[in-house]
């Protein structure tokens, strides 16, 4: 196959940007779209010059480290799957493909693909975890949970931090990603203590780092590529109500 | 150079608790006092920090990634070991400390692998506190499986994403540590050198990924905790981003690096596809406790599997370990399905690969159940291979997992340079020559919560440690080496990529030192490593600057370290002529082609000194006493 890429290069944050054209030949079905990158960057290294930065780590969709817009769809065409898990076979041969880095004002560009998403680590250490220091916890099993509860903990759990969820929102609101957080706690007897006070604080950081409001329009579920329901945006609305009202 | 163990003496049960007393503690006053440096923020990275942090010590974590929670400990599939005994089955400490010795094929310290299994329990107690959301049963306790070669169900998992859960726990853990002030969170940053002052490790210099600086950080000690060494293959299971760096650096400086050549390769691996390949996806052996093992007993036989009826399928684990089947450990599952895809029974376009059969799993307990239990691992599958593993059999082969080698360390996970500590799958410590499935999990997050706040807080109380600031000439040393380095790299200006070298050295090391090694095929690879080296210097290509983000420069660097470090791990591979664990040398095997140890020769520990690139390093021997049980043939039938 031959794929014709329009590819967002930027130098640096400051540096203004703009859509540079490449060409990909003999792409194997079989690749992953970073695969087929890192043979247009093999080329390019080749002929001494810059290959596209993006990121990309496990490459089995479970780090969270990849991921840009491909044809103005966060992660791709496929649903449920990570940059590194799209295989070219969802392609056709003369395909154009334009791949740009995610935009949001809270995840400033490094270079080309790349974006500093260190607001998310800033909204987890707002609260996105329960007070246990090491040492005092008691038996695992003293703790019991009820088997639905920690499914559905788990089923927010499952989020990666890739930030698609901003990408794909046109206010570039960061609630699936805070909501799946706090919602996995609150589900949890665990998560009880702490269960006003985390919901604010998170809630108040992602503010504060200049995420968008969330107007329920259901994008970022459509791009996620763990499937994080909506229904966890809910269950931070209603929890952020409860904690403020007091109720 | 003699290498002490620092094992405390008395009862095996009892030493942990003996060495915890004897041990020094550093006033809670003081502790803020103390600047400690953490290197790599995976389970052990993260459990450290948050630990050390929570204790009081000033902090300095740094991470390779944009965010902390992004470590290769994150992909972490099937589960995380503990000897609760919640299942009623048999299980207790002495029998998780005795099914990882002899897993390991006795070549693990005794002390620290009973350590590690007293500490199991203590683990899933702190990982539950913090809301890690584990499997359960309907009456809300925790769930157990049983998993790679154990005979009782003691591995706790939450679905196919443990070691994403778990990791998450100890980030979150250090993030709120983080927001106390006690944790310095420095991401985008990755060591390039050790420094040390006076024989002790007092530092370290690291890039900054964004910027290209370079910065020297200064502290009272220094743990790493970053990885393995895998990636030296190519093609692995591990990310990309996972390199043997920040440990060869402190090599380099004077830390011995111990029994490279136990590496572990997993048994179900997707297949390579092609040329392209850049990374081997793992499927959990979590996977074997419900599927078969099989290859066609004809060679040569191209049926589609369906078409092969029962009388003609090779349920070889089965058949030949019929105690243990398809849950033999990985070393065994991984050399037996090579010696099938070398008679030329091999599965798939290539030949390389074996099938793992769902069929009668699913008749037995249903389509639900099989896909409650490993439906991300079969989504997984189907996205890459575009293949129904619910319809035909999964096809498998093996691939580079993990490293039991590693910074030779003592007890208090100390190298023989003062200071520097070592955590997780970077040391050598627990694994032995081969690692059981579950226990990664188990020994990070041992090391990180549990053993290192005891041991650097007795390291930092009994040491003289001098006020030395960055200024001081062993940092600018340093740093110069850093940057002459790099300036080399881009002054090259070949006509080969970094991956084109990376490749073809993989290539070399899977071929010569992979699942099976013999003298012949480990000194061909000691011949060539050093002019891919060579070839490396001369003809590397690394466009760009040195001043911003270039990927491809930090590549450049772990692959040139790499070049030096493949030298040492066939060196060490050809220089142990005995079979042990994940180490086969086709020259020491039994009768049936299993592995045969040579515990009279080959009983210790081998701990390299570097002296110098491309020339020999020296060998120290710790040599391994077995108290409590007693080394014999390893056997799963």
């Amino acid at each position: 196959m031959r794929i014709h890429l329009r590819v967002w290069r930027q130098a640096g944050p400051e540096a203004p940007g703009k859509l540079e054209i490449f060409t990909a030949d003999d792409v194997s079905p079989d690749m992953s779209f970073l695969e087929m990158l890192d043979v247009v960057n093999e080329h390019l290294i080749k002929k001494g010059q810059e290959p596209i930065a993006f990121d990309s780590d496990c490459r089995e969709g479970i780090c969270g480290a990849c991921g840009f817009m491909i044809n103005g769809i966060a992660h791709g065409p496929e649903p449920r799957t990570t940059v590194c898990q799209l295989h070219m076979r969802h392609f056709t041969d003369g395909d154009t493909v334009t791949l740009e880095p995610w935009r949001a004002g809270a995840f400033p560009v490094v270079k080309d693909l790349v974006v500093d998403r260190g607001a998310f680590d800033r909204i987890i250490a707002a609260g996105g975890y329960t007070s246990v220091n090491v040492g005092g916890a008691p038996d695992g099993n003293a703790i019991l949970v009820p088997r639905d509860a920690a499914e559905v903990s788990m089923d927010a759990a499952q989020c990666i931090g890739c930030g698609a969820c901003v990408a794909a929102c046109k206010n570039a609101s960061a609630a699936l990603f805070t909501s799946a957080k706090i919602s996995s706690l609150a589900q949890l007897p665990q998560g009880q203590v702490e269960r006003r006070t985390r919901v604010v604080a998170m809630v108040n950081r992602m503010d504060d780092e200049g995420f968008g409001s969330c107007s329920n329009e259901g994008e970022c579920e459509a791009v996620c590529p763990k499937g994080i329901s909506l229904r966890h945006i809910a269950t931070m609305n209603r929890e952020f109500w409860r904690a403020v009202m007091k109720v | 150079m003699t290498l002490e163990s620092k094992v405390p003496s008395g009862p095996l049960a009892d030493k942990w608790d003996r060495h915890k007393f004897e041990s020094k503690l550093v006033n809670p006053a003081n502790r803020r006092r103390h600047t400690v440096i953490v290197v790599g923020t995976g389970l052990a990275g993260a459990s450290a920090a948050s630990s050390l942090g929570e204790l009081g010590y000033k902090v300095l974590a740094f991470c390779i990634h944009d965010s902390a929670r992004r470590a290769h400990s994150i992909a972490a599939q099937g589960g995380i070991n503990a000897a609760k005994n919640y299942q009623n089955d048999g299980d207790s400490i002495q029998r998780l400390f005795y099914d990882t010795i002899k897993g390991g094929d006795y070549r693990a310290r005794e002390a620290n692998v009973y350590r590690l299994a007293q500490l199991s329990t203590n683990i899933i107690d702190q990982c539950v506190a913090q809301g890690v959301p584990f499997a359960r049963e309907y009456g809300g306790q925790l769930d157990n499986r049983s998993f790679g070669g154990a005979q009782v169900s003691r591995t706790f998992y939450a679905r196919g994403q443990t070691g994403q859960q778990l990791l998450l726990g100890a980030y979150q853990s250090m993030m709120r540590q983080v927001e106390r002030g006690t944790v310095d969170l420095i991401t985008q940053r990755e060591m390039l050198d050790l420094v040390v002052i006076d024989g002790r490790a007092r530092g370290i210099i690291c890039r900054n990924l964004v910027t290209g600086e370079l910065e020297r950080h200064v502290a009272d000690a220094v743990c790493l905790a970053t990885g393995g060494y895998g990636t030296a293959y190519y093609l692995s299971t591990n990310a990309l981003n996972s390199n043997v760096t920040a440990a060869w650096r402190a090599y380099k400086r004077g830390a011995l690096f111990a029994n490279p050549c136990f590496t572990q390769i997993h048994p179900t691996c997707i297949p390579v596809s092609g040329e392209h390949q850049s990374k081997l996806t793992l499927m959990s052996e979590s996977l074997r406790n419900d599927g078969r093992v099989w290859v066609p007993k004809a060679p040569g036989d191209h049926r589609r599997p369906s078409e092969i009826p029962e009388s003609e399928r090779d349920y070889y684990l089965e058949r030949k370990y019929p105690s243990f089947g398809n849950l033999v450990p990985r070393d065994v599952a991984s050399r037996n399905a090579k010696a099938v895809c070398d008679e030329g029974r091999g599965v798939g376009d290539s030949g390389l690969a074996v099938y793992l059969d769902f069929r009668d799993a699913i008749a037995r307990l249903g389509k639900d159940v099989i896909s409650g239990r490993y439906g991300n691992l079969f989504d997984m599958y189907r996205k890459i291979t575009d293949e129904n593993p619910y319809g035909e059999p999964m096809r498998m082969y093996p691939a580079i997992h993990y490293t039991m080698g590693g910074l030779w360390v003592d007890y208090n996970l100390m190298s023989n340079v003062p200071g520097l500590h070592v955590l997780g799958e970077a040391n050598f410590s627990d694994h032995g020559a081969n690692r059981l499935g579950a226990s990664a999990l188990m020994q990070g997050l041992a090391d990180g919560y549990f053993v290192i706040p005891y041991t650097l807080a007795h390291y930092v109380a009994s040491t003289p440690l001098p006020k030395v600031t960055t200024d001081h000439e062993a940092f600018a040393e340093a740093e110069t080496a850093v940057q002459d380095r790099l300036t080399r790299i881009l002054t090259v200006r070949g006509s080969k990529t970094p991956r084109e070298l990376h490749r073809e050295l993989g290539r070399l090391l899977w071929d010569e030192v992979g699942m099976s090694r013999n003298d012949a095929g480990l000194r061909r690879a000691l011949a060539r490593v050093p002019q891919l080296r060579e070839e490396f210097w001369q003809n590397v290509s690394v466009p760009g600057d040195p001043d911003n983000m270039n990927k491809n420069l930090e590549y450049a660097g772990r692959v040139a370290d790499y070049l030096e470090f493949a030298e040492l791990l066939a060196l060490d591979a050809l220089h142990r002529t005995e079979s042990c664990g994940g180490h086969f040398r086709e020259e020491s095997q039994t009768p049936e082609g299993e592995a045969l140890r040579d515990d009279a020769g080959f009983s210790y520990a081998a701990a390299w000194e570097f002296t110098g690139v491309g020339r020999p390093p020296t060998l120290h021997k710790e040599p391994l006493t077995f108290e409590y049980v007693k080394p014999s043939q390893r056997s799963y039938k």
